[in-house]
């Protein structure tokens, strides 16, 4: 089963409880498709890596061919190409890389030549298999890194992958979410919160995967992203309390449920849970 | 000799607009016909590369140089290639910047940004 685990704003606890969901299976892959700043690596700190290029097709203009009349300009929705003083100029860290201009150039004037992105890496850290997206700075877009993990996966799927996903609700997070069997949302008691965790709630709810709440930082009275789990009747998967503890091996880059057993047992059962819940989901089609 | 403003509003009274690429109008004047015209920039609602755009318009306008108050970085490459100066403006009146920049009083505009790509700013 493929696990997302997503949430609109950042720092809400995506990480935390995506490392932990996986290190409390037995045998699991941990995908990190928050290319921008991924961090579940510095939590497993995998061994034997291997790594791997990402590159993309950017346009490269045949002077000879380019007879100038701008087509492909004009058709850039990133604003990615200039024709200045009869040459064609590519910005190349603009460039999304969508092969319009080139499918598109009256002249077949357009090629396409590879311009490296970012990198893969995939290690080992005791149960489970770590596997890393990293966007060079600077860069446009990091969903042809997500797609290169996610793809990668298919071929050797493990009982259990967590994929922890960039935050927001973007294209990024649409790639990272689009093939998995259940979405865990974590949310935090805040307004802030609130108003995030209810965008991931309409995009899950557009891809029409099956999905739950993971309350983060649980403090005693109210809780906001409760309140909207009631008033949406959206399911609460858990609760993971705002804990000294658990701050001190999260700020010390260990995993929880390695070190502590209180929290081997709320994310053994946290993963248990969704277990069910995926199982719930796919039984009626299979 | 041509010059390209980006400006608030289609008036010669306008002020000069903060934002290069994402300036809604551009003021086109000509120092020696003393003739105006407003480009509506087409730009202004990119979802990126806003300062490209904008600066492939401006290479189009045929003006010979920019008076604005900041630039991002492609666009003043946009600019370069084209032969296209770019000068800084002082204070908000597009009047006061053109006859400034016809006396020779407005400086090069040496400080390039390297853009807000997607992330805002003002």
């Amino acid at each position: 089963m493929r696990i997302a685990v997503l949430s609109g704003k950042g720092g809400t606890g995506k990480t935390l409880v995506s490392v932990n969901l996986a290190a409390v299976a037995e045998k699991a892959t941990y995908i990190d498709c928050d290319v921008e700043e991924p961090n579940g690596h510095l939590f497993f700190k995998p061994e034997d890596i291997r790594e791997e290029t990402v590159s993309i097709q950017i346009p490269i203009a045949n002077e000879t061919l380019c007879n100038g009349c701008r087509q492909c300009v004009d058709f850039c929705k990133f604003n990615a190409l200039a024709y200045i003083r009869n040459k064609l100029i590519v910005f190349e860290d603009v460039c999304h890389s969508c092969g319009g201009c080139v499918l598109l150039c009256p002249q077949k004037a357009l090629g396409e030549k590879e311009r490296g992105i970012g990198k893969v890496q995939k290690g080992r850290s005791g149960n489970v298999d770590v596997h890393t997206g990293i966007l060079n700075t600077g860069e446009a877009s990091g969903v042809p890194i997500i797609k290169k993990l996610l793809d990668d996966n298919k071929d050797a799927p493990s009982a259990v992958t967590i994929i922890d996903c960039p935050p927001g609700s973007a294209c990024v997070v649409m790639e990272s979410i689009q093939d998995a069997d259940y979405c865990v949302l974590v949310a935090e008691p805040t307004l802030f919160g609130v108003h995030n965790l209810n965008m991931v709630y309409e995009l899950v709810r557009l891809f029409q995967k099956p999905f739950g709440v993971v309350l983060n930082k649980c403090l005693e009275g109210e809780n906001p992203a409760e309140k909207l789990c009631l008033k949406k009747n959206i399911q609460i998967l858990g609760r993971i309390p705002f804990d000294h503890a658990l701050g001190m091996l999260n700020s010390n880059a260990k995993i929880a449920v390695r070190e502590n057993k209180t929290y081997q047992t709320i994310f053994a059962k946290l993963l248990d849970t969704v277990a069910k819940e995926v199982y719930h989901e796919t039984a009626p089609h299979s | 000799m041509k010059i390209a403003i980006p400006v608030d509003q289609k008036s010669l009274e306008t002020n000069v607009c903060v934002s290069f690429g994402r300036a809604p109008y551009f003021l086109i004047y000509d120092t020696t016909t003393k003739e105006s015209v407003f480009l509506d920039n087409g730009a202004a609602a990119s979802t990126g590369g806003a300062g490209i755009k904008a600066a492939q318009a401006i290479v189009d306008s045929s003006a010979d140089a920019l008076l604005t108050p900041r630039c991002g970085e492609n666009a003043a490459n946009v600019l370069k290639v084209a032969g296209i100066k770019i000068y800084k403006t002082i204070g908000d009146s597009t009047g006061h910047n053109i006859d400034a920049f016809v006396a020779g009083k407005l400086p090069l505009l040496d400080e390039i940004h390297a853009g807000f790509h997607g992330h805002g700013g003002n």
